[in-house]
């Protein structure tokens, strides 16, 4: 009676009030015969009318159970104090409850009532814990009434009582699986649910009652993917899981690109004429996959908003995005997760552990990420072995030619350690490095004959099953290895390797005809006390002797096939029979015997030395089934990327929803309101500036008028105004506006295509929008803009010059600005802005003249990319324009003109195959459907250049013709101002010295000795901005690199006559003393 | 997720169990023993064991495993994770993690398993939403309790659990409003035998102590942030204000709480604070081995290296150790065969040593293997990797905080080889 003794040690009742007894030896107790006075006693206390007797017997009814004791004997008596008032007891009473439930099933029942009440209880804490203690109750019975309180809770205000509900749908599944179809509803109702509370929640039942249900995703996947960062950590790892399957189903392969380019230029050489036929369709098919890879936003978006969880101090979200990120990001960014990872090793060993599983099979596939960290994976004598031999492993990974030398170095000192299994690890991954990388054979080889002179066995052993499988791949030029290890047959006891040695002596006997056979005669001396293993080995090398040297052999073979005869063994038994009527010629054997030789000495393959973890990737990094190379169960296969992506529009949630947010953050009232809604994090993105909105996702392009009316830098701010005035204006006063337009354009350029009349209506639909946007304000401010005297104009010489030029610039910046506001709106496309540009003309003249303070925009160079004459007509110039671009604040924005000179129209334009130095990355322009003849047209492209004047190449494609281009940027376009004060510039100044600074004297050139000659010219070879300075002997000017946002500082003194001195502070050397050189030419011409 | 959890103690007992599914029956176990005995030392028992109709993923903590029953496919880090928060919580209520400790509060440990899973799905892990349901024990509440009738448990939901910064309680009061951190580095090294370093890096964390009424929101920003490579944050760091100006700004969870975690780039140079002289030999054919070890301090920026501790595995044929110390008091246990020597503070006139003669198994050959050195030591007073606090400001509060920080290094997985 198992129950009896776990009353026998609580001590008596009522004197030890309110410490549970549990601390006591449990050998002490057993006195059988007091048990049912102590049942009795625990009842009587449950009976009782004091809340304090009842607490304590329940705490020492918890206190059994914590033993696993059995206390259901108890059932009846604890069960009626289910609705006792103290909540203390009411929660142990729970806990019994839930317990024993399941053994007492009739009893239970008796409980029920009370939770129904409970469950409409005023306060949610009550309401939600009953639910819980319902759901977990398992009793079959109770089936339908759980049923009906997860439907009802589901749809409680408390987000905490949801929450609960969508603990309890798993709980009711695995009672009753039935009822799958009416859970999937309540899971799909709580899966649309906005609070972070519940999403983790939620997203945990549907993996574990649908996981095949991809379908409820499409609707909520932009909101969990925008929720994840506030969702609570442990709901953040199961809710990256489920993305992770979904993107798989629901993406495109980001590296598809990369093994296709191979394929297809391999193509263009061989498969040209020949076989038509049959390469027709493989081609078909090869050139439906070449269409130009392009990220879906979607995928994007959980990239995005994924990558700051890898600073989460939760090991589990940690390794969660970093297999997001090894198995869907492209291959160019997987790189950022090996610093967490890295950073995960500091922690407990049981973390360790699997994170050095999951470095090990990432190492396989992507060797170079983890490279830099090669120090990191360097053994301590502390480490538990499981965790050196997996930190083996991944050096083992992760060695080449490069670093080689220093990991065998340090596998030196491993070999010398006292953790004889690890020694043994170690050698084997000396062998591995040796037959993975040619170069170090020779020595890897030589410092393992060297370990067969060690003194631990066990070393010398592992050495030689090494040794063997290294010589196995060049035996002609090593006999002098293989006759030492002949001389260690007779120390070496250890039967693996007197195995090993064995057969590597007969299968290389031609080698060592001398030795060989005395080896034999050793070994037939000592047969009888061999481990099978060497046993059958020795019967092998008999063999091989008898065939290549019979003569001398032919008595010991026989001799050790007589042996072998009578062994207890039936192995070596069946062997040696097999192996006699092989090699020995009798008149009854068959033709076998005539091929014994090339049986027994046919060239064999030398044994491909591999890593256990190999091909692991095929299960989903992090899992259980990873960890185990097992699938386990309720794994859910990762699927493989779709040749082609299902539709993205899935994912769209209804118009009605998206548009009503435009309006709510174009006026600034309303935004205001909006943000009281935004949780927690997303609030104070706002406020930090252009770059964070472009990195919040979908939020940005919501709103991205609302972030540059925040934003800090003022020149957006006037342009901004200005468009809204030129928009409404254009609107309002449509066929005025349009006259005036035409006669503009007329003068501009003779024969651009008349279409207004659509666009007119097209852009109609923008009207409402823009209508409420700041009307009187920018009215005003425009007002003010234009009176405001101008303070520095530009030189009229330059001004004459540019003129034309800067006209056109300015007017394109808009065109880039009102592009992006309006492609938000659904119905306006890429046609109506011809006629914005337009409509801008008029207004030019009063732009140019208020922007040169403020955007130096004042010279944009313009270079050409592409030749009408080699383009066929098709003429294509680009420029900086030096505006922030917008969908991503690390990109340099990139202007493109299109000029079609050709008399045909030019269709499908648009950008393929871009060919990157690591780590740049390109937005490409929207496709433009068509260029009419003598028409240009302007897109803004995005290149993150990664700090550095390599130059992006890609295809420029038409509907007809690809162009090979490349655009490469001036090191003072990498850059972008930065508005700051004399003593923060002098502050940063004082930080970035010594290394970081490189001066230069000069000598000014003649058209730029005064101060606004100097300013100019600076500006216009580098996008920095002008710093207020005190003196007017300095012209000081700021700027960050656009990409890693480094500070860049520049400072020009003059001295007498023209004499001046250039200096630059910037942190990355390379972009200093290019940046010194610009402007030193800019200066002196 | 997480089906059951058994508690087992150094001697193989299992001491408590807990199930939040249907019951799993505790012979479960048995394939975790059979593991244990595989493995030649505790921390070698494989974190995760696959049995027919489960898998059991287990941790190590004070020497207490914590075994979790799987039933089928989880990430196993989440419950690794979980386990060790468990193990985090229990210390922090009761102080230490003992098996007495868990023994004596039995039932507080279930009321807080009960609330931490909820069908095997962590529900509440916040050790501030914790405490508002559960009270930790102190010998004043039980007094009360007891006389009064009054319970441990809360009847409110926490404050914590609804609102967006579930890590703080709402109506937090304090007489003494006081916040400070605490800067801890450790440096992990590899010494080569000739004294030059293989591997060096800091790792650093920022432990804060806050204890502010109602609602403050800090920030904590740093003289030289770029320092900082690599960093892992509670969750109550607002991570985009990070991003855009290296700025710690945070809504603090009342109490102890780790900050901020961070490793310091690698292109930096460590500096390292300590040089160690050392002369290990062992002659063939003779029973004698000579040891000879001198510490001194170097870069240390004139502050003292403090709470110095050697300790060295011997290697297995060294009988005894014979030995002198110029400073502090050895050690040497003959069984385990670990020699420790605990220096305290190195005075940088006169090095401390230890010198003197090993006996050796006689008639055993030389051993092959020479020890590694572990070397344990504080700094008081400097963040050896140079970060230094700039201001820490409070917003949304009137009152004026007390505010200290404090700066130490220490070493941490420092080894030299000889």
């Amino acid at each position: 009676m198992s129950s009896g003794s776990g009353f026998g040690d609580e001590k008596g009742g009522s004197s030890s009030v309110g410490e549970p007894e549990y601390g006591h030896d449990p050998a002490s107790g057993g006195i059988f015969s007091s048990d049912y006075k102590r049942h009795d006693d625990l009842k009587e206390m449950l009976d009782s009318n004091k809340d304090s007797l009842k607490l304590e017997a329940m705490k020492r009814i918890v206190a059994m159970i914590a033993r696993g004791k059995n206390a259901s004997d108890l059932f009846p008596a604890v069960v009626k104090n289910v609705a006792c008032k103290n909540i203390e007891v009411k929660k142990l009473v729970y806990v019994y409850l839930v317990r024993y439930a399941e053994e007492q099933q009739d009893l239970a029942l008796l409980s029920i009532s009370t939770f129904q009440r409970g469950l409409k209880d005023p306060n949610q804490l009550i309401r939600a814990s009953a639910l819980r203690v319902l759901s977990s109750i398992r009793v079959t019975i109770i089936v339908p009434i759980m049923m009906l309180a997860i439907k009802e809770a589901a749809s409680d205000m408390s987000p905490y009582v949801r929450k609960t509900a969508a603990h309890a749908i798993p709980k009711l599944y695995s009672l009753d699986p039935e009822q799958k179809d009416q859970l999937i509803e309540v899971i799909e109702k709580l899966l649309a649910d906005k609070t972070t509370l519940v999403a983790g929640s939620v997203v945990m039942a549907f993996e574990e009652v649908c996981p095949e249900r991809i379908d409820l995703i499409h609707k909520n996947y932009r909101k969990l993917c925008n929720l994840l960062i506030d969702v609570e950590e442990w709901g953040q790892v199961v809710i990256i899981n489920m993305l992770t399957r979904y993107a798989r189903t629901q993406f495109l392969n980001p590296n598809v690109n990369e093994s296709l380019l191979e394929e297809s230029g391999e193509k263009a050489f061989y498969g040209s004429d020949d076989e038509e036929g049959k390469e027709e369709k493989a081609e078909a098919a090869a050139l439906a996959k070449r269409k130009p890879y392009v990220m879906d936003p979607d995928h994007r978006l959980l990239l995005r908003n994924t990558k700051p969880l890898l600073q989460s101090r939760n090991a589990a979200v940690v390794m969660a995005v970093a297999q997001l990120y090894f198995h869907l990001a492209p291959k160019a960014e997987v790189g950022v997760i090996a610093k967490a990872l890295v950073r995960l090793m500091r922690s407990h060993s049981e973390v360790q552990y699997v994170v050095l599983q999951n470095v090990a099979t990432m190492t396989i596939k992507r060797r170079g990420m983890f490279e830099p960290y090669l120090k990191s994976f360097y053994i301590r004598s502390t480490d538990p072995t499981q965790i050196k031999i997996l930190k083996l492993e991944v050096l083992t990974n992760l060695a080449n030619e490069t670093n080689i030398s220093t990991i065998l170095r340090e596998f030196q000192t491993y070999i010398k350690s006292m953790d004889k299994d690890f020694v043994a690890a170690t050698i084997q991954a000396i062998g591995r490095c040796a037959t993975n990388i040619g170069e170090v054979r020779d020595t890897c080889l030589n410092g393992l004959v060297q370990l067969l002179s060690n003194r631990d066995e066990l070393v010398v052993a592992e050495s030689v099953v090494v040794i063997k499988k290294l010589l196995q791949m060049q035996p002609e030029q090593h006999s002098d290895i293989i006759k030492h290890m002949a001389k260690l047959t007779d120390n070496i006891q250890v039967p693996m390797a007197r195995a090993s040695i064995l057969w590597l002596i007969g299968e290389y006997c031609e080698h060592v005809p001398k030795i060989a056979p005395d080896v034999l005669r050793k070994m037939a001396k000592t047969f009888t006390n061999e481990e099978d293993i060497v046993k059958l080995q020795i019967i092998n090398l008999a063999a091989k002797l008898y065939l290549t040297n019979s003569k001398q052999t032919k008595l010991l073979t026989q001799y050790v096939l007589n042996l072998a005869k009578y062994d207890q063994n039936y192995d070596i038994r069946d062997r040696a029979r097999f192996i006699r009527q092989l090699i020995v010629p009798t008149d009854k054997s068959g033709a076998l015997s005539k091929y014994a030789k090339k049986l027994f000495l046919a060239l064999k393959p030398a044994p491909v030395l591999e890593s256990p973890f190999k091909d692991r990737d095929h299960f989903q990094l992090g899992s259980l089934s990873h960890l185990l190379n097992a699938k386990a169960g309720g794994y859910q296969e990762l699927p493989d990327w779709p040749e082609t992506a299902p539709d993205p529009s899935v994912r769209n949630v209804e118009v009605k929803d998206s548009v009503p947010e435009w309006t709510k953050c174009s006026s600034r009232e309303k935004r205001k309101e909006k943000k009281v809604e935004k949780p927690f994090y997303s609030d104070s993105e706002e406020e930090s500036g252009p770059t964070e909105s472009a990195d919040s996702g979908n939020q940005s392009n919501q709103c991205w008028l609302s972030f540059h009316v925040l934003s800090k830098q003022n020149y957006t701010r006037v342009f901004l105004t200005r468009i809204c005035c030129l928009i409404k204006q254009s609107l309002l006063s449509g066929a005025e506006e349009k006259n005036r337009a035409q006669k503009v354009k007329g003068r501009r350029s003779g024969s651009e295509s008349e279409s207004e009349e659509e666009e007119e209506s097209e852009s109609e639909s923008s009207r409402s929008e823009s209508e409420s946007e700041s009307e009187s304000e920018s009215d005003t401010d425009a007002k003010k803009k234009k009176k405001a005297p101008v303070t520095k104009p530009p030189p009229k010489q330059a001004k004459k010059e540019s003129k034309k030029e800067k006209k056109e610039m300015s007017l394109l910046d808009l065109d880039d600005l009102i592009y992006r506001s309006f492609k938000i709106l659904p119905s306006v496309t890429l046609h109506s802005f011809p006629q914005l540009s337009r409509l801008h003309l008029l207004k030019s003249p009063l732009l140019t003249t208020s922007c040169p303070t403020i955007a130096p925009s004042g010279s944009v160079k313009t270079y050409e990319l592409l030749h009408r004459i080699t383009g066929e007509g098709l003429g294509v110039e680009y420029c900086f324009s030096r505006q922030p671009f917008s969908p991503d604040a690390h990109m340099v924005a990139v202007q493109i003109m299109f000029t079609n000179n050709t008399n045909a129209e030019t269709k499908n334009l648009h950008v393929e195959d871009p060919k990157l130095q690591s780590g740049m990355r390109i937005k490409e322009f929207p496709e433009i459907e068509l260029l009419p003849p003598g028409e240009m047209v302007t897109v803004v492209m995005g290149i993150d250049f990664c700090d550095s004047t390599q130059a992006a190449n890609f295809q420029l494609c038409t509907h007809i013709r690809k162009f090979f281009v490349s655009i490469q940027p001036p090191v003072g376009e990498l850059m972008m101002p930065v508005f700051m004060t004399e003593n923060e510039f002098k502050k940063e100044q004082g930080q970035l010295m010594g290394m970081n600074e490189i001066s230069e004297k000069l000598t000014l050139g003649e058209k730029c000795q005064n101060e606004h000659g100097i300013v100019q010219r600076v500006t216009s070879a580098a996008n920095v901005s002008r710093v207020p300075c005190g003196s007017d002997k300095e012209c000081r000017f700021a700027g960050k690199t656009v990409s890693s946002g480094i500070l860049v500082l520049v400072t020009v003194a003059t001295k007498e006559e023209r004499a001046a001195q250039l200096t630059v502070n910037c942190e990355k050397m390379v972009i200093g003393t290019m940046l010194v050189k610009d402007i030193l030419q800019a200066l002196t011409q | 997720m997480i089906h059951s959890l058994f508690l087992v103690n150094s001697s193989g007992d299992i001491f408590l169990e807990k199930h939040w599914k249907s019951v799993v029956s505790r012979s479960v176990c048995d394939y975790f023993f059979e593991a244990q005995e595989r493995a030649s030392e505790p921390e070698n028992v494989p974190p995760v064991i696959p049995t027919p109709h489960h898998y059991l993923i287990s941790v190590l903590r004070h020497r207490i495993y914590f075994v979790a029953v799987i039933q089928s496919e989880v990430p196993p880090l989440f419950v690794i994770e979980f386990l060790h928060r468990v193990v985090d919580t229990f210390q922090d209520y009761f102080g230490l993690c003992t098996e007495a400790a868990i023994k004596d509060n039995v039932v507080v440990v279930y009321e807080l398993l009960e609330e931490m899973l909820d069908n095997g799905f962590p529900l509440a892990t916040e050790s501030n939403i914790l405490k508002e349901l559960i009270k930790p024990p102190t010998i004043l509440r039980t007094v009360v309790n007891t006389i009064t009738g009054s319970t441990n448990v809360g009847e409110q939901l926490p404050t914590g659990q609804l609102s967006v910064v579930p890590w703080r309680r709402t109506g937090v009061k304090y007489t003494n409003n006081e916040a400070y951190f605490d800067v801890v580095e450790e440096i992990d090294a590899i010494i080569d035998k000739s004294g030059s370093t293989i591997t060096a890096e800091i790792q650093g964390v920022i432990d804060a102590c806050v204890k502010l009424t109602g609602m403050p929101d800090l920030t904590l920003s740093f003289m030289n942030p770029r320092l900082l490579d690599d960093v892992s944050f509670h969750p109550c760091v607002r991570f985009k204000r990070w991003e855009a100006e290296r700025i710690l700004s945070f809504i603090p969870p009342d109490g102890n709480f780790r900050l901020l975690s961070y490793h310091v780039s690698s292109q930096n140079l460590v500096a390292i604070p300590v040089y160690v002289k050392h002369n290990i030999t062992f002659r063939e054919g003779s029973s004698q081995g000579r040891f000879e070890l001198t510490l001194g301090p170097k870069q240390t920026m004139g502050k003292a290296v403090e709470s110095v501790l050697v300790s060295s595995q011997l290697p297995r044929g060294v009988l005894n150790a014979n030995l002198n110390a110029s400073q502090g008091t050895y050690t040497f246990d003959p069984v385990t065969k670990l020699l420790t020597w605990d220096v305290g503070k190195i005075n940088p006139q006169k090095l401390p040593s230890l010198k003197g003669s090993m006996s050796l198994q006689a008639g055993a050959s030389k051993p092959d293997e020479n020890p590694t050195i572990i070397i344990q030591f504080k700094i008081q007073q400097m963040a050896i990797s140079g970060l230094k606090v700039n201001r820490l400001d409070m917003y949304g509060e009137k009152y004026k905080p007390f505010k200290g920080i404090k700066y130490m290094t220490k070493a941490g997985k420092f080894q030299v080889r000889t």
